[in-house]
């Protein structure tokens, strides 16, 4: 029997595994913070899939062609799936769905910021797909192996469809950098304007960002904010010379030194904005989250109905049956 | 919260089984919120089949799963970690012998 056997402390048993890359699973001890932490991501993550469907959705209706029309809704329905994964994956902390969607109803959980900023022309679908499309996959490939197995083994899946939505995005782009002159033009405008909300999608600056530490310590978090953001500009800027279009930062440059590109400043002021509610479209996004969600709710409610009838009916045919 | 009666509960959690491929088992994929049997197939079929991962489909109340207990581990897998002879490779035997 090794030494390890022999400890009862469900502290050490919990640490001990996290050391050893064994998978935390919902039945296991784990620090109450732990618990809370994961509940907060992954809730959090779930809201952004969910809220993320209402900027794209925006375009179906207006997509230009029947092929673009059919991915954009696959996407979409993608994106759906990836909220409910996740959602499953944090009620296995203990937290029920409807508590959930209470809290992101009620403006008490966050989602993405990024779904605050409004789809104006076609070139958005294309620049979200490209752009936040990776770096979402940025940040979630990661987490594939996060030390809360429910998590990791939803992330698995989110990250096999992910990539399908980052091609579908910049072959729209690719077909408007080489059409006509205000094809072009609406290409490079969307990429100004999602090129900076994508840069902040990391989350703040390492300095900035008090609780990223314990989540590496945890191994919930592989990578720090800083070291994705850094690798997103250096896949991007290398990406966007096949658009022949340029990322809105005049600082974007190839630094031998650091064998990274050098970029400009963030603008840190914009990011609280909205993450405090003061986004172009935060009041839009809830508003039609809240309204989906009670316009839908006498169809859940007839749904319960109608199971409990058919479970009375069976229950009843069963007793005729003994009877008899 | 302030919600109607009616909808003082949630529908029910599900776990889904899906078998990939004629000839395989039905695997753990997940779970899902759906009102009845029924439904959570359907909701299934949407949720975890969209890219031909399936062919088949279980779906069982979640309620209905029990699980053994993971602090009980020890003493119920340690009975068969000193008990090697149970495995073909713990048997000795001339590298001459052929089919076997
Ligand atoms: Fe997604
Ligand atoms: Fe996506």
């Amino acid at each position: 029997m090794t030494a390890g056997n022999a400890n009862t402390d469900p502290q050490e048993i919990f640490d001990d595994k996290v050391a050893r890359e064994i998978r935390i699973e919902p039945k296991d001890w784990m620090p109450d913070k732990y618990r809370q932490t994961l509940i907060r991501q992954i809730s959090q993550h779930a809201h952004s899939e969910i809220v993320g469907m209402l900027p794209e959705g925006n375009w179906i209706t207006r997509a230009p062609t029947l092929r673009r029309k059919a991915t954009l809704i696959a996407k979409v329905q993608d994106e759906a799936g990836h909220g409910l994964y996740l959602y499953s994956a944090a009620e296995t902390l203990n937290i029920s769905r409807d508590e959930m969607l209470a809290q992101l109803h009620s403006g008490k959980a966050k989602y993405s910021s990024i779904f605050n900023y409004p789809t104006l022309t076609w070139a958005d679908i294309g620049a979200i797909g490209w752009l936040v499309d990776g770096a979402a996959i940025m940040n979630q490939v990661p987490l594939c192996r996060a030390s809360y197995g429910p998590y990791a083994r939803a992330m698995v899946r989110i990250c096999k469809e992910e990539s399908f939505h980052q091609r579908q995005g910049f072959e729209i782009l690719l077909t408007l950098s080489r059409g006509s002159s205000p094809q072009r033009h609406m290409c490079q405008d969307a990429i100004n304007r999602w090129w900076w909300p994508s840069v902040m999608m990391f989350g703040p600056s390492d300095d900035q960002s008090p609780h990223s530490a314990q989540s590496m310590a945890w191994k919930i978090k592989r990578f720090s904010n800083d070291e994705l953001r850094q690798k997103f500009v250096d896949v991007c800027a290398e990406q966007v010379k096949l658009l022949g279009m340029t990322l809105p930062d005049k600082d974007l440059q190839w630094n031998a030194t650091t064998e990274h590109y050098d970029f400009g400043p963030i603008n840190w002021q914009e990011f609280w904005d909205v993450v405090n509610g003061n986004g172009p479209c935060n009041r839009e996004r809830l508003e039609a989250r809240v309204k989906a969600h009670e316009e839908g709710q006498w169809v859940r409610d007839a749904a319960i109905a109608f199971a409990a009838k058919q479970n009375d009916s069976i229950r009843k045919k069963n007793t005729a049956d003994v009877a008899a | 919260m302030s919600q109607p009666e009616t909808s003082a509960r949630e529908w029910p959690l599900w776990e889904i089984f899906i078998r990939s491929r004629q000839g395989l088992d039905h695997k753990h994929v997940g779970s899902l919120h759906a009102a009845d049997a029924a439904m959570a197939i359907e909701n299934a079929r949407d949720v975890y089949t969209r890219r031909m991962e399936g062919v088949s489909i279980w779906v069982v109340e979640s309620r209905h799963i029990h699980a053994s207990n993971p602090e009980e581990a020890e003493s119920l897998y340690d009975p068969a970690t000193d008990k090697v002879y149970r495995h073909p490779t713990f048997y000795d035997l001339p590298d001459a012998l052929k089919h076997m």
